[in-house]
């Protein structure tokens, strides 16, 4: 049975097009074969000009995201067979970042984005090395644990369609990463990070589509993070009038709860 | 030409190249330290490392007993002064990891939780779940974001290293997004740019790990250590070459040959228990366990399948709420990329690239005898893992020799002037270099992707589980014949912007450099030791081995070998066993 | 490197390359289910502001006085108004059950150190929703 699928792949180099178009290869259907498996193939023996990232090949590099018949996905964890015997896969570079070329977008922004929440532990008068580490109970790793495991892939992005409305927006997973440090006891960094958060453009640009939650290959749950936060904020807001005193520390206290 | 400049620059922005980022930056806050990584830092292969990293972390431990361990394990290849810095280190380095807010897994109490891990006597192995490289390399890259003097060039590949007077200078790279060819000047350089399992046709190890930094090194005129240690990892998924990682076995995991038979008994691994015990059958170590498989498939007692011959890991007694708990990426790589599900199901696994033991030679900090040129991590060669390395001992490499060589490097720097007018010169000619033989050259005939299969094929032949002189001299040839046929490559890809076949093209020749540095150290490496089995040669041979190779390129191409020997602190050279009552042995064989 | 004033050049030169970026159509909420029913849900907003509307008719037309309160029901049983509030109930249901079912990723819920599941968060939500409309239904049906 020599099955066959067809990959329709968008091709754009900057050097001769204006805009993206899309071109079609016939590779073999294997079973164990995932799409990346198949642009492996293209690029090794039929056009050398295929141009897409990739690396690990199991899911935790966080390279080889792609829209996949309109659908952001890691190509490295969806099977051809999941599309059928000569069905045609469409591929598309991640929605809503700009294409440097064919598959391959620009991270860069998204970057500056991430560094702009401070996702790092803020404790300041750390006692020295010597003093042993911070204590954390299973229970209090396991409140942040979930929003830890972003791999940076962007396939959030890709999914909201705020991201693709307003370039602001800090977007899923750097909102995410935030919450991940305000939400682990050893920091101190919540009202630092606050300015950037409670703003148009951090949660409260999300509007709660959910897309980012549903396509996120390693079950981050950004939209419950930035929720969250949302109630935190709020809630910090009304007692900055009933605590006019107590403002300042009540993200902290909210962090260590 | 444009020339940028800094005080440091590092090649590769894994655990082993952030770690010393952050340590140079912390020496000096002055300083100005760029890091170059042919991908985002947070894609290097440091996030593929499951298992964890060792750190003694009980009372009921010591650092003799970590040392011993690895220098058993390590087959008495290792050094041992740097067994004994290493050791040392670990564990604070590891501390300062968790200040940094790496989500370590924990006791009840809140304190670090560590597990058993194989070769290891006593639990010292910290981990995040299964996904301790994850968490630590993330930790880490976000760490970095923090410190402002830290530039990086992300998505820059590095195509050589620019050398004056005897002292490393910086390098020429290619920003891949725009094709930009330029030179990057330094006062010193580390290079972090992990190992080279993509030489080899069945390995754990990503696209990337194309042994660039061993190659940059070698043709820049320092010398590669050991390169004839290739460890096999003795649970890899078959087709995909995904890593089952060794706390399925730590946690009970069994290995079952076609009979349902739990075959390492045969091999002087210990006795059959029903609960894991350490170093002993499941638990002993890695190179053991690979060449066991090799043995019970000549014996016909392996299953046969589309990819080869393969046993199985039986996790199937664990029960679902265990594996869920402990070993969910396990559970979550075994269903998502095999269609397995191992609660219910038994995992075909065989042995599969994984680690190069060998590497840039380098000090105890890291310096290696280039002036200027420091490495640290999977690229260097230390040398801690000597013959075969444990489990869990890579991840504190990096940090603690990432840290050594970043503090190395600072200093030296400080006492260094700027580079000087001769190495513009040599980026220029770089740059005409790259594009005559691939940009502009439409006569080339050879694909990429033949040759690479080609040499991925000779070599496992050649230099595999286990090697005879016949065989690697049939491999040292044919790699030749590839070096040529190399020089004819031809490209689809003339373009510009990400041109992501010319770095294929450049990984390719850095591969075909170290295949032939593997091959003439395994030739020339007349004993079996560690995870360098020669089938003429059976013995350990310690009179005339007990050394590390060096392995040289001239400026014509060829190789040349030579041998520096281990250093030995306290632990003369012993038997390594593995079984009941072995973990005794490190009390009784120091010698102080 | 390359700075975000690099977006959309004009034309292509060499080392600078130019990024394709797509610009999003109004209709891009058409194009994917999940984005429409998403779109539908911020809708359901318009008729909450309608049936706010109609009561504050409905009170005006009380006040008036039981001539101007008949003219009242005899309008809300024409077809017209029968079927605008029929879309409207229907839309103000995906509102309440689309909240709802978002209500668990919003404020977690913990017992004893373990996320309590989703659905047991939500299942109270709709256990007191379906308490209160049998309570008014009780409430509207005992009185006439």
């Amino acid at each position: 049975m020599a099955d066959k699928i067809v990959l329709e792949i968008a091709r754009y180099a900057p050097e001769r097009d204006d805009k993206p178009s899309f071109q079609s290869f016939e590779v073999p259907l294997r079973k164990e074969w995932v799409v990346l498996d198949a642009l492996n193939y293209i690029k090794d023996k039929v056009d050398g000009t295929l141009t897409y990232r990739w690396s690990c090949r199991m899911g935790i590099c966080g390279s080889c995201g792609m829209m996949v018949n309109g659908e952001p996905k890691l190509t490295c964890a969806t099977f051809l067979t999941s599309y059928g015997n000569n069905a045609t896969v469409r591929v598309e570079p991640l929605r809503y970042f700009p294409v440097i070329r064919d598959l391959v977008t620009a991270l860069s922004d998204f970057l500056v984005k991430l560094q702009k929440v401070k996702p790092w532990l803020i404790h300041p008068n750390q006692p020295p090395l010597s003093a042993g580490e911070f204590l954390q109970t299973p229970e209090q790793l396991d409140l942040y644990k979930q929003f830890s495991m972003c791999i940076n892939c962007t396939l959030c992005y890709a999914a909201c369609p705020v991201v693709g409305l307003d370039q602001e927006f800090v977007g899923p997973a750097a909102l995410a990463l935030a919450q991940r440090y305000n939400l682990d006891n050893r920091d101190q960094g919540s009202a630092e990070r606050l300015a950037t958060l409670a703003h148009p453009d951090g949660i409260w640009g999300c509007t709660f589509v959910g897309e980012c939650t549903r396509v996120c290959p390693k079950h981050v749950d950004p939209a419950g993070a930035i929720q969250q936060y949302k109630l935190t904020a709020a809630l910090d807001w009304v007692k900055s009038f009933i605590l006019p005193r107590g403002h300042k520390d009540a993200p902290q206290e909210t962090a260590h709860d | 030409m444009e020339i940028r400049s800094h005080d440091i620059l590092l090649v590769g922005g894994g655990g082993a190249g952030l770690r010393a980022a952050i340590a140079a930056a912390e020496v000096n806050p002055k300083l100005s330290v760029a890091v170059v990584s042919k991908v985002y830092p947070m894609r290097s292969h440091t996030v593929s490392a499951e298992g964890g990293a060792a750190g003694v972390a009980k009372p009921d431990d010591s650092l003799d007993e970590h040392a011993y361990d690895t220098i058993s394990g390590g087959d008495w290849m290792c050094d041992q002064d740097a067994v004994e810095a290493f050791v040392k280190e670990a564990p604070l380095e590891l501390l300062q990891l968790e200040r940094w807010g790496c989500p370590w897994n924990r006791e009840p109490d809140g304190h670090i939780a560590v597990r058993a891990f194989g070769g290891m006597t006593n639990k010292r192995t910290w981990f995040a779940a299964d996904k301790t490289g994850f968490h630590m390399l993330h930790t880490l890259f976000q760490t970095t974001l923090k410190y402002q003097p830290i530039t990086r060039y992300d998505e820059y590949f590095v195509t050589k290293l620019l050398v004056d007077d005897g002292r490393v200078q910086g390098v020429v790279a290619i920003e891949i997004m725009s094709g930009k060819i330029q030179a990057i000047t330094a006062k010193a350089v580390i290079l972090c740019t992990g190992g080279c399992g993509r030489v080899f046709p069945f390995t754990t190890n990503a696209n990337i790990k194309n042994g660039d930094g061993m190659a940059l090194a070698q043709r820049a005129g320092a010398p590669l250590k050991d390169m004839e240690f290739v460890q096999y990892h003795p649970t890899g998924l078959p087709f995909t070459g995904i890593l089952i990682t060794e706390a399925a076995r730590a946690e009970g995991g069994y290995m079952l040959n076609k009979d349902g038979y739990r075959y390492l008994q045969d091999y002087d691994l210990g006795k059959p228990q029903p609960t894991p015990v350490l170093r002993s059958m499941e638990l002993g170590p890695r190179d053991r366990l690979s060449q066991a498989f090799v043995k019970e498939d000549q014996k016909g007692r392996t299953i046969p399948t589309e990819y080869g011959p393969v046993v199985h890991l039986d996790l199937r007694h664990l029960g679902e709420k265990l594996i869920n708990a402990k070993l969910p990426f396990v559970r979550e790589l075994c269903v998502k990329y095999q269609n397995i599900d191992p609660v219910t199901e038994l995992i075909p696994v065989r042995p599969v690239v994984h680690y190069m033991m060998g590497g840039v030679s380098t000090d105890i900090n890291g310096a290696t005898p280039m002036a200027g040129l420091y490495a640290a991590g999977e690229v260097a060669c230390v040398s801690i893992n000597g013959a075969n390395r444990l489990g869990s001992n890579s991840l504190p490499e990096c940090l603690v020799f990432g840290a050594r060589a970043g503090h190395a490097a600072a200093e030296f720097a400080a006492s260094q002037k700027a580079p000087n007018g001769s190495v513009w010169t040599q980026a220029t000619n770089e740059v005409l270099r790259l594009e005559q033989q691939y940009l502009h050259k439409t006569s080339g005939r050879e694909r990429i992707a033949t040759l690479r299969e080609e040499m991925q094929k000779t070599i496992e032949a050649g230099a595999g589980i286990y090697r005879e002189e016949a065989s690697l001299k049939q491999a040292r040839q044919k790699i030749q014949e590839l070096q040529e046929r190399f020089e004819n490559v031809g490209l689809d890809d003339h373009g510009r912007t990400f041109n992501t076949e010319l770095i294929s093209a450049l990984e390719l020749g850095f591969m075909l450099d170290v295949a032939q540095s593997i091959i003439e150290c395994a030739l020339y490496r007349a004993e079996s030791r560690g995870a360098h089995q020669r089938t003429d040669f059976p013995k350990r041979d310690d009179q005339k081995f007990l050394a590390h190779s060096l392995v040289r390129r001239s400026s014509d191409g060829s190789l040349s070998v030579d041998y520096l020997p281990v250093k030995i602190t306290h632990w003369p050279p012993g038997e390594r066993k593995y079984g009941e009552g072995s973990h005794k042995a490190s009390k009784q064989t120091k010698v102080s | 490197m390359t700075e975000m004033s690099e977006l959309n050049q004009a034309a292509h030169t060499e080392f600078h390359p130019r990024w394709y970026r797509k610009r999003l159509s109004t209709w891009w909420w058409l194009g994917e289910w999940h984005y429409l029913v998403f779109i539908l849900r911020e809708l359901s907003s318009l008729s909450v502001a309608w049936f706010v509307g109609l009561t504050l008719f409905q009170l005006r037309a009380f006040m008036r006085g039981p001539d101007s309160y008949g003219r009242f029901t005899d309008t809300l049983q024409s077809p017209i108004m029968i079927a605008l509030n029929l879309i409207a109930f229907c839309f103000i249901m995906l509102h309440a059950i689309t909240w709802f079912n978002l209500a668990p990723r919003a404020m977690p819920v913990r017992v004893g150190g373990k996320r309590v599941p989703e659905f047991l968060v939500a299942a109270p939500n709709y256990v007191l929703w379906i308490a209160v409309s049998a309570f008014v239904a009780w409430l509207l049906l005992r009185t006439s």
